[in-house]
């Protein structure tokens, strides 16, 4: 390993900075809410009934520990390594975005908050936010892309019978970045009664690093859980990444595990070289959006481009900055898969296990079958199936031509 | 002295508020600012504040949003912009141009350079609307080598000690956001705005603008009892949304309103 542990394992540092990644970029109006958030997580992330708390959700609503699942039939098809399926999917919600609607919940509680809001980009994190605001009573809003409602209307009206408010968004590239631009305006706006669920690793701290917290219950069970099936520690680990917090969930308890080799995988689009991607690890350039730097898709003037993927929830410009921070320092390798691969490994992982992976997840699992047949078959690869599929058919059906009305 | 400085010392002596119009520069057209800012400068502005286009500019309202957007289409590149602020300075060498706009595009272009740019194009200010002082002083200490004084905003929700913080960081102006919201918000309340002035005043003798939800002739009235100066956004990039292909229309659209404002503030 090329750099000393501590440079990635101790982060972020008080001001919230992964290396040169992080920080806190945001209008004065935010600055005393981050400062409180900050205040009251770093109190209660220490304090056991606090985690006991977490734990009992975690355990009794969300129905943890997910499964660790050995997939015997596709790996012994691809030849190579021994793929086990991490499955989020099989979570409450479908996802592993409630690991972390969860704890901001319970923050939420703590601050006396009556509302919360969420950006959303396939819809998960949003289902998850209106959810955990339908247990609590919390007043919900939820921004999302106009694009996006077009591609997830199954999610949409799942929000809307959780009791949440859909506003679509219609600026910009009417995707997840717009619809964090509005969260974020609602948020300066509604400050003093409304708390802002981020749904993943990125914007001001302290967020990328509670987020991060929240998610990390992924990564130690699935240590434990290889542990325990297969008596060492895995080979290799997969997540896709679009803002990356499962991807970090996954990864952040095993990066002291120096054998142990990490991939994340961007969403191709049509291809890296097409430009229509959401790539920014593999072809962006460090700058600061949303509260944090890190490394984005921008023009050479510093404004931000439009980013393709068939999947809702990768399509987004920017990156957790921790993220930004470990492709630097070399531990984590990032990649891309393009639409059509992960579609193909959609229907295959479909067909062969019976498990229909959401197509944010989807580029894992292709990448796993890129991966897997170049490693010696008493190998693991841990893939994160961080959701499920359902969501996705309506997309699916229509390249097949086939209307589900 | 700055031309900033000298702007605010001149209104002082005359018992006068500063009257601070923003545009944001290529909207509607690239070739229409530098008339626009003229026209501002003519009819009653004391200092003009132009924004930088960004294609994610989160702390704006609608209106604003969709200037950023116009000027973008319009191809407006922040050279393009140093540009404007270069050829108004031709004939213009008093008004204080302030530039306002989001880091990225600063990031991008590199701190010195910009800043040695800026200077040199005839820019006197810059506000960041997501840069804290925090994380700016790589920036002001680019700016502070060629005059260009960074300006700091202080919201309804900032505390105190912070309020102190900010204005050891700022110079030139304060630029007190009157509502928790974005540009253009409506829910202006003047006796809570001049509450949060008394206890800016306490902390520093910078002059202090304030900004958001000033919309008329009345508003700026009752802001400028108090305030040092006036900041009109939103009210003018409306007329240039509502006039945008035609330029003599709107050029006296502008000179109206801005009368109007400057006859409320002198009252």
């Amino acid at each position: 390993m090329a750099l000393n542990e501590r440079d990635f394992l101790h982060t972020p540092d008080a001001d919230g900075n992964f290396g040169p990644y992080g920080g806190r970029f945001v209008s004065e109006t935010l600055m005393a809410a981050l400062d409180e958030l900050e205040e009251i997580y770093s109190r209660l992330s220490k304090d056991p009934e606090f985690q006991a708390a977490f734990d009992k959700d975690l355990a009794h609503y969300v129905g943890r520990p997910s499964p660790l699942y050995h997939a015997e039939r596709w790996s012994k098809q691809l030849g190579g390594a021994q793929i086990y399926l991490k499955r989020e999917d099989l979570n409450h919600t479908g996802a592993h975005k409630v690991n972390n609607t969860i704890g901001q919940a319970l923050l939420a509680k703590f601050t006396g908050k009556r509302r919360v809001i969420a950006e959303t980009g396939a819809g998960q994190h949003g289902v998850a936010t209106a959810t955990v605001a339908a247990r609590l009573g919390l007043e919900c809003e939820v921004f999302m892309g106009w694009d996006d409602i077009q591609r997830q209307s199954l999610n949409v009206y799942r929000m809307k019978l959780l009791g949440a408010k859909v506003t679509p968004v219609h600026s910009g590239t009417k995707t997840l970045k717009d619809a964090m631009n509005e969260a974020l305006r609602d948020w300066v706006t509604n400050v003093d009664h409304t708390f802002y669920i981020i749904g993943t690793v990125a914007g001001p701290h302290p967020y990328p690093m509670l987020v991060r917290d929240f998610q990390c219950v992924i990564g130690r069970e699935a240590r434990q859980q290889c542990l325990d099936q297969a008596g060492k520690l895995p080979d290799a680990l997969i997540a896709c990444v679009g803002g990356g917090s499962n991807a970090i969930g996954l990864f952040h308890p095993m990066l002291g595990d120096a054998s142990v080799k990490m991939i994340g995988v961007e969403a191709g689009g049509l291809g890296v070289a097409t430009g229509q991607h959401a790539a920014p690890l593999n072809a962006g350039r460090p700058g600061v959006l949303h509260g944090n730097r890190t490394y984005l898709m921008e023009d050479a003037d510093g404004q931000i481009i439009p980013t393709h993927s068939v999947s809702a929830g990768l399509d987004y410009p920017g990156v957790g900055p921790e993220h930004s921070w470990l492709k630097d320092c070399g531990r984590v390798e990032y990649v891309a898969i393009n639409d059509d691969e992960a579609l193909a490994a959609f229907r295959k992982l479909t067909l062969v296990e019976g498990i229909m992976p959401a197509l944010e997840s989807s580029h894992a699992v292709a990448y796993a079958e890129k991966l897997a047949p170049t490693m010696p078959k008493d190998s693991i690869i841990i893939v994160n199936l961080s959701g499920r599929g359902d969501k996705d058919i309506h997309t699916v059906a229509k390249l097949d031509g086939i209307s589900l009305g | 002295m700055s031309r900033i400085k000298a702007c605010f010392a001149t209104l002082k002596e005359n018992r006068r508020k500063a009257l601070v119009p923003f545009i944001t520069a290529g909207d509607p057209a690239i070739g229409a600012t530098v008339s626009l800012l003229h026209v501002l400068a003519e009819n009653g502005a004391d200092l003009i504040e132009v924004g930088i286009p960004f294609s994610d500019p989160m702390a704006d309202g609608p209106v604003i949003q969709l200037a950023h957007e116009r000027a973008l289409a319009n191809g407006v590149t922040t050279l393009i912009v140093l540009d404007m602020v270069r050829e108004f300075r031709k004939t213009n060498t008093t008004t204080p141009i302030v530039l306002m706009g989001y880091l990225n595009p600063v990031e991008i272009y590199g701190y010195e350079k910009f800043a040695q740019d800026a200077g040199a194009a005839g820019v006197d200010g810059m506000i960041i609307v997501d840069l804290p002082p925090e994380a700016s002083k790589p920036l002001t200490d680019a700016f502070a080598k060629v005059g260009i004084d960074c300006i700091f905003l202080i919201a309804p929700t900032t505390k105190t000690p912070r309020i102190e913080k900010i204005a050891r960081a700022a110079r030139g102006y304060l630029y007190y956001v009157s509502v928790k919201g974005v540009t253009g918000a409506g829910n202006l309340d003047v006796e809570e705005v001049n509450r949060k002035l008394e206890t800016i005043r306490k902390l520093t003798d910078l002059p202090i603008t304030v900004g958001f939800g000033i919309k008329d002739a009345a508003t700026a009235r009752l802001i400028g009892e108090k305030a040092d100066g006036v900041v009109v956004g939103s009210a003018l990039v409306n007329l240039v949304a509502q006039n945008q292909n035609d330029l003599p229309a709107l050029q006296s659209r502008i000179a109206e309103l801005m009368q109007s404002l400057r006859q409320g503030l002198d009252q």
